[in-house]
Parts: structure tokens; C-alpha cells; sequence
């Protein structure tokens, strides 16, 4: 049982934490032809669009509602029926996602009862979804967010059964946490479309977000989960929520339209795939596919071979609280010492994490831990380059935003493949900075004699490496 | 009235902004309140333009007091470079909760002053303001004067919450906090008749040190760059210059108007872009200095400096100039790069088929219709469809524009070029000039673009299958019926010639050029020339067959 403390400083330095409301629109931007709308000042739509510009490299779909001074004093209705409208005659959307922001949650604009005010005003916007979330910056973070704005998806969008529907057993509904890229998403199509499985995500940021070249230009979602097929989930067999995040959209879907569901808290490393399959194989009624037995043993031979250089490291790990207990439950499997651990919200995994102790802080704390601890890997988004460069130790970029290195769409790190490629990506770095910077030397085991156990980690991996090359 | 809705009025009342001055009296006092349209509106809030006008001062601690949005999502985004301190790119955030709204946050942004100089002991610290902490009527102003006296260093509030405005209000109220409390509080350590400040330069991938040694080689120093590669001393003592270069003239006119008014700074606004303007901006320099009292020789020497690089410059650039012949680019930015761009690139030789005014001043307007006549194609206002469709339709070989707008550009499988903030190459004095040069060429020529033009293979099975079952496809089965056709179809409407007779000619006779099937057959080349061209350029195997 890990202790989680919670800060005491009054000013956050290099925050690691990114707010609520981009989290909301970031899911909203998983469903084909959305355009998520951030009621608030235009600045809070403006840093989320270029955060997620230079993490996707691709063009994003996001408005604002644009409020100013003298709208926030009146209140935002004219500014929000204004900018639907607006967005409704501009790019002929198929669903609004409306995020508020602490500007309107500071004066306490009540969204919903202006949305039902809107629609009455205006018959055309009828059958056009609105669905709205309230996420205050002041409170909770991305991952927090986009929890919301999945639970408030299925509340609205999804239809109850009716007594004698279809029911499809073979149809799997998916709930993906914020912390799988859409390679993460494509991967876990892949594997259940293998088990005859027919999953629809919710949402599918593989289809919007992947980087493809679309046919024709629009300036809404360039793909993702259809508002039709959002409203059939509840004829699936089950529910699959992958990080403890989904657990409350599972829930709701549960209490709607009875679909039985099964939280997935880790995707990433042996033992939690094996279950993954397990259960496959079970709702499916077929066995486990050859390529995915090969798989399994392919990411076994990648931990032999890369427990040498990961094993003993101790590592500095700082990622939102779904990500976070994934990556370090499978470092730690691999014999690594999760020395720090840092997240940016309450969560109730974060207390079960393989260390000592969780701080709920910034990328102040984690470099500063990182540096009494001595630790030798850290791991975060990409706001840790600086951290990186200053404790001059090998640097994981994870999690959102990584907006100094290409491919983060494409980063794996669900299943047996998934996980065989990350052990080889962190090995590799281990290995790269090893032959950059601590490269024997005939009087190296005079300065190295200040940290023994060090010392003695490094010796035995080169005694070991030598012996299995 | 509040003080800061008074300093808003107050920099619309700006004299030194050619748009403001070319209105009339009561259009005036409204201001510029062009409402921002919800649900289409793109850029950033006042906070943002505040952030980015001040960030670059290395030294000084940016503390932003506000939610987590406000600085989480939005720190060390801009690639502006320190030649000293990194401290400017750490973050430094209040990181409001729900109780501190109840509550209110003047207590917390007290302690949060209090750690930053405890831990890092910076020279100052800016503190920014943002929309909830202004809502609640947190007073930072009272607040950073506290701290001022508690602590005895420089805290500055910067009084620019987002909804007040645009970005471009945020840059002009950063500005305006820098001559409230920063500028001419201290005094350099010895002034020389060369000192000049730069105004509204932010060392974007640190493009001012490719300028700086030219300043150096003619003694001229930069008593304080506000804001690129800035330091806190620098603004602080910035009054003792002899005269300003106003860089980006959106963003800090009021700056340098009223260091002139106030400290009798003389300035102009000029500009490192491009070979010819960079000349201009040295020889004003040194002009203005001379004025002030700078011996006279500095204008001789200058001369001489510009000479050589202006030689250096073209000599690299000659060779890409046949490269360039006939491409067209399209220049998507604002301000001052639009028109200081496209001399940059004329120079290069390439065409500008339009440039984007949308954040130019008239006067900026005004330079580009003299550079590029007077059918200047200046687009306001486009959206992001318009231009896919006009770079689908090839109307543009190259677009150059910031980050947001590029995936129009790569989409559509039509080069690009990052010339904003977040670009990686340096574009500033002779030699950025030169690396612009180089970079359009490698986009313009990399062999990757015919590629991915190509359609997938598939498709083009697909295509061909449509066509076979298309009334085309059954005229190319038929020789007759293709023959017929051929006929048929008049090219010259005038003199009534068709498809078929001047196909016949320019194959039998092998002709190249419009002239010569004019002579061969009755066609008149006049509004049907650009048929006949086509005809040219279409397959010579084709045409064959056509003829056999």
C-alpha cells in the first residue's frame, strides 16, 4: 500500500497536471464529425488547441465560446446559443460536445437549462446533439475530464434497450481510458476482431486522431465512433473499461442498458494480458489464437532479455493515475524500484501502486525526489525534457503532451506486442545513455566507490550482458 | 472606472497605431471592441499575449495566478532562446482550487511569491493575472506591491486577465506594466552613444544572434532587447538608450512611443526579414544614432558592413533562383512578417500568389501593395476549407504560415513551411534569409510530394473500372465512334476548328508551340490557347493513337 500525500506548497512549479476541460474535449474528439466546444474565455481554447496540435500534429477541432468581460458580468447564454449556432451553419456538425470552464463555473452559468432554452428557441438544432459536461478547471485534471465527458456520453447518447431489441453477443463495447493512444486503440481492435469479436470504442480517437490523410477537408472530427453506433451499445454482450477511470461510464452503461461490464485496470505487461485473453477466450467461446500464444512468448524473451537493463534501475515515474499504476506495475514486474511516484488527481489505483509513497504534486517534486533519490530512469510526459537535462539520466517521454518527438499517436503499449516494444524502447534508452556517459574507464572504480550499490547494479549488468551476448 | 479598463481605453487611444489614427473621432473613443465571434473565433486570450510578450526575459520568474489551465496547459510552448538563465521556462502557477475561489486567492499568491524567492531567488518576479482571480476580485496589484516592500525585489503585476481582450490588447497591456513599474527604475552601469534598444523582438530560435554580431562588428549595443533573451536589469535601465528599432510593431507600439515621449528615445519601426530590409533597419540605426550624437563614422562603416553581407547573401542565394522560376507561393501570417516575408522571398524569386493581412497594420498593408503592385492578392480573412481547396487546385507550389493552419497545407500533399513561433529554424538578418532560401528549395524539391500526390493503386483500378463503363470508355473501344468524336469537339470556337484536324497536324508536323499550329492549321491561338497548350502537354502516345 503506497501513502498518498497531497501538496503543501502554494505555488505549483512545472506543473504536471493539465486541466479538466481539454481532458472533456479530448474525448469528444473520438467521435465522428464532433466539434467540442470549451465554454469559456478564448485563451482556454486556444493553449488546449496548441497542446494538442504539437502532440497530434494534426489539425484539431475545438471552438470556443469566446467570452469576455462584459459576458461573463451578463452571463454566457448569448455567447453559447451564439457559437452553437455558429458552429451548426459553419461546419454542419454531428454532435457538439460543450466543456465548461472555470471562467463559467466561477459564475456559475447553468449550461444546461440555457441548452434546453437553446433548443426551444431554435427547432433546427432538434435532432442535433448537445451534450454537456461541467468541468471546472479548478478541480481535477485531464484524466478527470475526459472520465466525465465518457460517463456523460453514454447518460445521453446511448439508448435504453426496448423489451424485445437485438441483443449481439459477439458485440463488445469498449471503454478506453485517456491514457491509450489511438496505436493503443487500433492494437486492441485487431486482437478482438481475432476472437470474432465486433468491439465499437467509445470513444475512438484511432479513427480521428491517427494521422491519416482524409479524402475531403472538414473542420470537425475527421473520424472516430458515430453517434448511431453510440446508441446501439447497449445491445452489446459486455462491457470491456480499460483503467479504473472507465469503471464509472461502465457503470452507467450497466445501469442503463444492463450490459455486464469488466474493468481492465492494466493492459500493459504479462500477467495483466494473460487475464485479457483469458476473458476473451471466455465471452468469446474460442480458444486463444496461435498468433497471440507467439505473441506471449515473444514479449517473455523481451523481459529475459531486457531485465538486465531495466532491472534494478530505480526509477521516477510521473503520469496521470491510470497511466501511472500501468507503467509502474509493469516496471515493476520487471525488477525495477519505482523510487517516486508522482500523479496529478485522486484516483483510487494510485494507493495500490507498487512504492512507497504517491504525491499528488508537480514536475518540481518529481525532479527534486528524483535527484535525492538518486534515480537513474525517469519517466513522464514531455514536459519532463528539462528535469531530464538537468539530472542528465535517461528520459521515457509517456502520456500526453509529447510535443518534442514524432509518433505519440503511435506510441504502444497495450498487449503482449505492446509491451514487448515498450521493454525494448526503455531498454534501449538505458543502453543508449550507458554508452554515452558511463563508458568504463581504468579509474572508474575509484569514483563509483562512493555509491556501492550502484556500482555494484552496473558491474553486474555488464558481467551479465557479456555472458549472454 | 477601473484602473485596468482605463488602461485598456487608454491603448486603444494608441497615436502610434495607423489604424487607429485613420478613424474618426467617435470611432475612435469606441475603441477597438471588435467582438469576438463565439464558435468561430481562433487565437488567444489577452493572458496569452501578455505571457508571450514577457516570457522571453530569462531572468525573471513568470508566476501566473490563476486555475491550472491558465499555465498546465500552455508552458514552455514558444521557442524563444536564452543566452543565460533558463529560468523564464520554468513554470510557476498559483494552480487555484475550489476553496481558493471561495476564499479568495490573495493569500496563496502571497506564499506562492514568497517560495519562488526562497527557492530560486530570481531578480524579479512578474506576476500575471488571470479571468477567475479577476472575477473574485483578487487585487494583485496590492498584493505584488506587499510583496515589493516585504521582500525588497521587484514584483510586478501584470494586469491583462484573458477576457479582456485579444492577444494583441495582452502584448500592449504587458507593455504598459513595463512602463508603469519596470522601465527606468535603475540605471546601466555605462551608457555609451551606441546603445539602442529593440522592441517587440522575442529571439524566436534564437534568430537575434544572427543579427547580434553584425551590431557587435559596429559597436553598437543592445542595451536591453524587450523581449528576446532579455534580463530584468536590461528593461529596468532601458530609459538611457539613444534610440529603438520597433520590431513587431502589433504587438508594442505603445511601448516605444511612449519611451519616446517620456525619455526622448527616437525609434523606427524596421525589420530583420529578408536582405533588402535588413540593410534599411542597419543604415536607420545607425542614422538615428548619429543624430543622437554617435560619432559620424558609424554611418560609413555601416555602409560598409551591408555591402559585404548584402554581396554574401545574394552570391549564396543566385544558385536557387532558377530553381524558384515559375513557383508560387502563398504567405499565411500576420503582422509585420507578411510584408518584411514577401520581400524576403521576391528576392529568392519566387511569386506570391497572396498574403494574409489579417493582423497587419494599414501601414503594413501599404508596404506590401508597393512590393507586390497594386493587385495585391491580400486576404483578410480565409478559412481553413478555402485554402485546402486553393491549394488542392495547385494555385499555390509552397504555403508558408504558423503552426495551426498547416495540416491544410500538408493535407492537401502541398509543401510548407513553419515560419511562427514554434518553427526550429532561424530566419532573421542575412543569413536567416539564406536558410529561408534553403528551406523552401528542400521542401519545393523533395521528390516525396510526387509520390504522395500519387493516388494508391487501388484507386486508380477503381478509377479506370468506373471509366470503362463511362460513354468515354466506349468511344475508346470504338476507332469510328472515337473519330466522330474527335470531330466533333471544337477547339477553336472562333474559327470553328476541332480536336481532331489540329491533333492531326501537331502530330504529323511534331509541333511545339501555339504559333506553329496556328500556321499549320486555320485555329486562331487566341482565347482557345490555353486548349492548344494542354493539347502539348498531353502524352505524344495518346496523340497517336488519336491520329492512327
Amino acid at each position: 500500500m503506497a501513502l498518498v500525500t497531497a501538496p503543501t506548497k502554494a505555488c505549483a512549479v512545472n506543473p504536471l497536471k493539465m486541466s479538466q476541460p481539454i481532458g472533456a474535449a479530448y474525448a469528444f474528439m473520438g467521435l465522428r464529425g464532433a466539434m467540442p466546444l470549451l465554454h469559456g474565455s478564448q485563451g482556454c481554447t486556444s493553449f488546449g488547441l496548441t497542446l494538442f496540435v504539437r502532440h497530434f500534429k494534426e489539425a484539431i477541432p475545438l471552438q470556443t465560446t469566446a467570452m469576455s468581460e462584459v459576458a461573463t458580468v451578463l452571463g454566457g447564454y448569448e455567447n453559447l446559443e451564439q457559437a452553437i449556432l455558429n458552429i451548426y451553419n459553419r461546419t454542419k456538425p454531428k454532435i457538439i460536445g460543450i466543456c465548461s470552464t472555470g471562467v463559467t463555473e466561477t459564475n456559475g452559468d447553468d449550461v444546461d437549462a440555457y441548452l434546453k432554452l437553446i433548443r426551444s428557441n431554435h427547432p433546427q438544432l432538434a435532432k442535433l446533439p448537445l451534450v454537456y459536461v461541467s468541468t471546472p478547471d479548478f478541480k481535477g485534471a485531464f484524466q478527470d475530464g475526459w472520465e466525465k465527458a465518457v460517463a456523460r456520453m453514454v447518460e445521453v447518447l446511448v439508448d435504453r434497450p426496448s423489451a424485445n431489441g437485438l441483443w449481439y453477443p459477439s458485440k463488445v463495447n469498449v471503454l478506453p481510458g485517456c491514457h491509450l493512444t489511438p496505436g493503443d486503440l487500433d492494437e486492441l481492435r485487431v486482437l478482438l476482431e481475432d476472437f470474432g469479436l465486433c468491439p465499437s470504442f467509445l470513444p475512438d480517437l484511432a479513427g480521428s486522431l491517427d494521422g491519416h490523410i482524409p479524402e475531403e477537408f472538414t473542420s470537425t472530427t475527421i473520424g472516430g465512433i458515430d453517434v448511431d453506433e453510440i446508441a446501439s451499445m447497449g445491445r452489446a454482450g459486455w462491457t470491456i473499461a480499460i483503467g479504473a477511470q472507465m469503471k464509472r461510464a461502465a457503470e452507467v452503461m450497466q445501469a442503463k442498458t444492463g450490459v455486464p461490464f469488466r474493468v481492465f485496470e492494466r493492459l500493459c505487461g504479462l500477467h495483466p494480458n494473460d487475464e485479457f485473453m483469458m476473458f476473451l477466450s471466455e465471452i468469446s467461446g474460442r480458444p486463444i489464437p496461435l498468433k497471440y500464444r507467439r505473441q506471449r512468448s515473444q514479449l517473455a524473451d523481451a523481459m529475459l532479455d531486457a531485465h538486465f537493463h531495466i532491472g534494478g534501475r530505480k526509477v521516477a515515474i510521473g503520469a496521470e493515475p491510470d497511466l501511472l499504476f500501468d507503467l509502474s506495475g509493469m516496471l515493476h514486474d520487471m525488477g525495477a524500484q519505482v523510487t517516486v511516484a508522482v500523479t496529478t488527481t485522486q484516483s483510487e489505483v494510485i494507493e495500490r501502486i507498487r512504492t512507497k509513497e504517491v504525491l499528488i504534486g508537480d514536475l518540481e517534486d518529481l525532479e527534486g525526489l528524483a535527484k535525492r533519490k538518486r534515480c537513474d530512469l525517469l519517466i513522464t510526459h514531455s514536459h519532463g525534457r528539462q528535469a531530464a537535462a538537468r539530472l542528465k539520466v535517461p528520459f521515457y517521454r509517456t502520456g500526453f503532451p509529447m510535443f518534442d518527438r514524432l509518433g505519440a499517436g503511435h506510441q504502444l503499449s497495450v498487449g503482449y506486442r505492446g509491451t514487448r516494444n515498450l521493454i525494448f524502447d526503455i531498454a534501449n534508452l538505458v543502453i543508449a545513455h550507458r554508452e554515452e556517459n558511463d563508458g568504463p574507464t581504468p579509474d572508474r572504480w575509484r569514483t563509483a566507490a562512493g555509491s556501492p550499490r550502484r556500482s555494484g547494479y552496473r558491474s553486474s549488468t555488464g558481467a551479465a550482458e557479456s555472458s549472454t551476448v | 472606472m477601473s484602473s485596468l479598463a482605463a488602461t485598456v481605453q487608454n491603448i486603444f487611444d494608441e497615436p502610434g497605431c495607423a489604424k487607429n489614427a485613420s478613424k474618426s473621432e467617435a470611432e475612435r473613443r469606441k475603441g477597438c471592441t471588435r467582438q469576438l465571434q463565439p464558435g468561430s473565433a481562433a487565437g488567444g486570450c489577452a493572458f496569452d499575449g501578455a505571457k508571450v510578450a514577457l516570457q522571453p526575459f530569462t531572468d525573471v520568474a513568470h508566476l501566473v495566478h490563476g486555475p491550472i489551465a491558465c499555465e498546465g496547459n500552455s508552458w514552455d510552448n514558444r521557442g524563444a532562446a536564452s543566452s543565460g538563465s533558463d529560468l523564464w521556462r520554468t513554470a510557476f502557477t498559483t494552480d487555484l482550487s475550489e476553496t481558493d475561489i471561495v476564499f479568495g486567492g490573495e493569500k496563496r499568491l502571497c506564499k506562492a511569491i514568497k517560495e519562488i524567492i526562497e527557492k530560486y531567488d530570481p531578480p524579479a518576479i512578474f506576476v500575471y493575472q488571470t479571468c477567475i482571480p479577476a472575477m473574485i476580485g483578487d487585487d494583485i496589484n496590492a498584493v505584488c506591491k506587499a510583496a515589493s516592500q516585504r521582500f525588497s525585489k521587484p514584483v510586478i503585476p501584470i494586469n491583462s486577465p484573458g477576457f479582456v481582450g485579444s492577444k494583441n490588447l495582452g502584448n500592449k497591456l504587458a507593455g504598459e506594466a513595463l512602463l508603469d513599474y519596470v522601465i527606468g527604475t535603475r540605471e546601466p552601469d555605462y551608457t555609451t552613444p551606441y546603445d539602442i534598444n529593440l522592441i517587440g523582438e522575442y529571439n524566436l530560435s534564437g534568430e537575434l544572434w544572427q543579427v547580434k554580431p553584425l551590431l557587435d562588428e559596429l559597436g553598437v549595443r543592445i542595451l536591453c532587447c524587450i523581449s528576446g533573451d532579455g534580463k530584468y536589469r536590461e528593461v529596468a535601465s532601458s530609459h538611457r538608450a539613444r534610440a529603438a528599432m520597433l520590431v513587431c510593431s502589433k504587438s508594442m507600439v505603445n511601448v516605444a512611443r511612449k519611451m519616446e515621449q517620456r525619455y526622448g528615445i527616437p525609434f523606427f519601426e524596421g525589420s530583420f526579414y529578408g536582405i533588402q530590409d535588413s540593410s534599411e533597419s542597419l543604415r536607420q540605426l545607425a542614422r538615428l544614432l548619429v543624430e543622437r550624437g554617435a560619432p559620424t563614422d558609424l554611418l560609413g562603416r555601416t555602409e560598409a558592413v551591408i555591402a559585404r553581407e548584402e554581396a554574401r547573401a545574394w552570391a549564396a542565394i543566385e544558385p536557387y533562383k532558377p530553381r524558384f522560376e515559375g513557383k508560387k507561393a502563398l504567405l499565411m501570417t500576420g503582422g509585420v512578417k507578411s510584408w518584411s516575408v514577401v520581400a524576403a522571398l521576391q528576392e529568392a524569386g519566387l511569386e506570391l500568389v497572396g498574403t494574409s493581412v489579417k493582423k497587419s497594420t494599414r501601414e503594413d498593408k501599404e508596404r506590401i501593395k508597393e512590393l507586390m503592385g497594386q493587385d495585391a492578392h491580400m486576404i483578410e480573412d480565409m478559412t481553413a476549407r478555402e485554402m485546402y481547396k486553393m491549394l488542392k487546385d495547385a494555385k499555390a507550389d509552397i504555403m508558408l504560415s504558423g503552426g495551426k493552419s498547416q495540416f491544410v497545407a500538408l493535407k492537401a500533399a502541398v509543401p510548407w513551411l513553419d515560419i511562427n513561433q514554434e518553427r526550429c529554424h532561424a530566419y532573421m538578418g542575412y543569413v536567416g534569409t539564406v536558410k529561408l532560401v534553403e528551406e523552401i528549395d528542400k521542401s519545393l524539391s523533395s521528390p516525396m510530394w510526387e509520390q504522395l500526390r500519387r493516388p494508391a493503386p487501388w484507386e486508380a483500378l477503381a478509377k479506370e473500372r468506373e471509366q470503362m463503363q463511362s460513354p468515354m470508355a466506349a468511344i475508346a473501344c470504338d476507332p469510328a465512334l472515337a473519330e466522330t468524336a474527335r470531330r466533333a469537339r471544337k477547339i477553336c470556337v472562333c474559327k470553328s476548328v476541332d480536336l481532331g484536324t489540329i491533333e492531326d497536324a501537331i502530330y504529323v508536323h511534331g509541333l511545339r508551340s501555339v504559333a506553329a499550329v496556328r500556321e499549320h492549321t486555320n485555329a486562331g491561338g487566341g482565347c482557345c490557347r490555353r486548349r492548344i497548350e494542354d493539347m502539348f502537354v498531353s502524352e505524344p502516345s495518346d496523340m497517336r493513337q488519336a491520329a492512327e
